[in-house]
């Protein structure tokens, strides 16, 4: 709340500075520091469109429902971002949807390690969610450990697949 | 010696018709091979048993049972039915030159005869070969349908002649299958003769179930089912089917182990947001917390003594042991060598203590030594993804789940590393292997 007020205030104050600019072209002297112009002005949002319930199913960000992740890790890769971004703006547009996040990990090692290993990754996902404008009451978190693999070799392309948080949404809107 | 003879015949006519009668046994259940013994074993001769009552050919072959139990153990190298040239029934048949000859430590002989309301009553005698003395003598009353664990019975008792160490042969083992992969996956958890024969069905489910933990008197099974959308702790009994669920709270509900005195039991839970250790004490249902910690707490079993808890943790950057009070404290590392060290399981005395150790993409069962200074590990298999062992109640042996191809197998293996026999199921994945406790004579 506080944020958007304060966003309205300064693309106002902006608009009144430029066209202040617009209407004295001659002036030379460079404006007085603006304590406005100190601040990172950040660029309005691409998308300023919301999500609708029908977006899940037509938007290419939002059909991306898998977040994979390294070895023994749950950090959010690089090429997760977006993919996290979407589905937390979605959340944030469409504050009745809710989501399973199923953490999943690959056969090696222990099968209970692995389920906590599986809650990790599902929890690191839910924080990047919750960052990105969703809210906490809208992720669950299960952890399948390695119970649910979505292939069987035993070889680093394989494991690739079955080290995942699968995003399931139960209620859309 | 026409005796000797007509009993010889006899005993592989019962040899052939058990080889028959099992089948379908095998192919529902597990595929056991043959195990050898370990060449420098104990070498012993387990002569066949003779029916000598009015019915049915026995549909077990009791020594050939027998042979395998004390070939798996690693301490006995069974001599095998092709170089046993006397079938002796009783003491006045032994001729003990012909075993001194063969180099036999020692001998079982015996005999099936019939009991009262049609069950059979089998005599068996076990001899020194090298004294000429009798060691042992036992006249066993048995159920035709149960012979096999007749027969479990008859290899603990030469096992503790032998050994002085109580034979953990008639005893059971849970484990979890699985067919299928990922929605259409079908699991259930199943109970074993040690020897991976009878299996049956504990319960079957569309959701995964994993993690099984036997309680100290073996009636009963705790498990960790999906069936309710996730993961729930549940208590079953064997005999009756019954059961309850014991946690299911929010997020993890997994790794049950009772404590060796069967009033508690030890249980990981996540509802704090990240995997920790707690004891439920099983008549008040009230949980207490023992770790407190961010990292990923799990996997507890008890010490044998019901003191302390060893388990696995991820405080210190990747998997490896603890142990910590039963009473809650500050948990202190135990497991020194390897990147990964998880899922512990402990000898009856406490003094080894196996694991999963993990180097790079090998996984290897290891076990640690504490009774010699603390950083003796011996590997007990092969790798490349082997995990879940589980400690015989005497401490001979372990059971240990292995990747096969795209499957899952387990495999038994002496204490010592020496003698390994894979048990298989015929269709499907096999994994999470738990011995049961002793049963009680």
């Amino acid at each position: 709340m506080m944020n958007k007020t304060m966003r309205v205030i300064l693309m106002g104050v902006l608009a009144v500075s430029m066209a202040a600019c617009k209407s004295k072209p001659e002036k030379v002297d460079p404006p007085a520091p603006d304590p406005v112009r100190e601040q990172p002005v950040t660029p309005p949002v691409v998308n300023d469109g919301k999500y609708t319930a029908d977006s899940l199913n037509s938007d290419s960000c939002l059909r991306q429902r898998v977040v994979y992740f390294d070895f023994d890790q749950a950090d959010i890769k690089s090429e997760a971002a977006e993919i996290v971004a979407c589905h937390g703006k979605y959340l944030k547009d469409l504050p009745g949807a809710k989501m399973t996040l199923e953490g999943h990990a690959d056969e090696r090692g222990s099968r209970e390690y692995n389920m906590g290993l599986g809650e990790r990754r599902g929890n690191a996902v839910s924080s990047a969610l919750q960052a990105n404008g969703g809210s906490s009451a809208q992720i669950t978190v299960n952890s399948y450990g390695e119970e649910r693999p979505t292939c069987s070799e035993s070889d680093e392309t394989c494991w690739g697949k079955n080290r995942r948080v699968e995003i399931v949404y139960t209620q859309a809107q | 010696m026409p005796k000797t003879i007509s009993v010889n015949m006899r005993a592989w006519f019962v040899s052939l018709l058990l080889l028959l009668g099992s089948m379908p046994v095998f192919a529902q259940g597990l595929v056991v091979p043959p195990v050898s013994g370990s060449p420098t074993a104990r070498p012993i001769t387990i002569v066949p048993f003779a029916y000598e009552g009015a019915g049915l050919p026995l549909e077990t072959d009791i020594a050939a049972v027998v042979t395998g139990d004390l070939n798996r153990s690693g301490q006995f190298n069974a001599l095998g039915r092709d170089n046993i040239i006397e079938y002796p029934v009783r003491a006045s048949e032994l001729r003990f030159d012909t075993w001194r000859m063969l180099k036999q430590d020692y001998i079982v002989i015996g005999r099936v005869l019939d009991g009262t309301e049609g069950s059979v009553r089998i005599e068996f005698e076990l001899y020194d070969v090298g004294t000429r003395k009798r060691l042992f003598g036992l006249a066993l009353p048995a159920r035709r349908a149960d012979l096999r664990a007749a027969s479990h019975q008859i290899a603990d008792y030469v096992y503790e002649k032998i050994t002085g160490i109580r034979g953990a042969f008639w005893t059971r083992m849970a484990y979890v299958t699985s067919t299928g992969l990922g929605k259409n996956t079908q699991y259930a958890l199943m109970v074993a003769d040690s020897d991976g024969y009878n299996p049956q069905v504990v319960v079957r489910s569309g959701e995964p179930l994993l993690s099984p933990a036997w309680s100290p008197d073996s009636k009963k099974l705790a498990y960790v089912s999906f069936e309710r959308g996730s993961s729930s702790i549940y208590l079953q009994e064997l005999t009756t089917g019954s059961r309850q669920i014991l946690a299911s709270y929010r997020g993890i509900n997994g790794a049950p182990a009772f404590s060796p005195d069967g009033t508690r039991i030890a249980l990981t839970l996540s509802q704090t947001g990240n995997p920790e250790i707690y004891i439920m004490d099983l008549a008040t249902r009230r949980t207490t917390q023992i770790t407190k910690h961010y990292s990923i707490d799990t996997e507890a079993i008890w010490t044998p003594d019901g003191q302390n808890l060893i388990f696995t943790s991820d405080r210190a950057g990747k998997p490896q042991l603890y142990q910590v009070s039963a009473a809650g404290g500050e948990p202190t590392r135990l497991s020194s060598k390897g990147e990964y060290n998880a899922r512990p399981t402990i000898s009856g005395d406490g003094k080894k203590i196996a694991m999963a150790q993990g180097a790079g993409n090998v996984y290897r069962i290891a076990v640690l030594d504490r009774s010699r200074g603390g950083a003796d590990y011996t590997m007990l298999s092969p790798g490349n993804l082997d995990e879940s062992p589980s400690f015989a109640p005497n401490g001979s042996m372990v059971l240990y789940a292995a990747r096969e191809g795209q499957r899952g197998v387990l495999y038994a293996v002496s204490a010592d590393g020496r003698v390994r026999q894979r048990l298989v199921l015929a269709d499907g994945d096999v994994r999470e292997p738990a011995w049961s406790p002793f049963r009680q004579r």
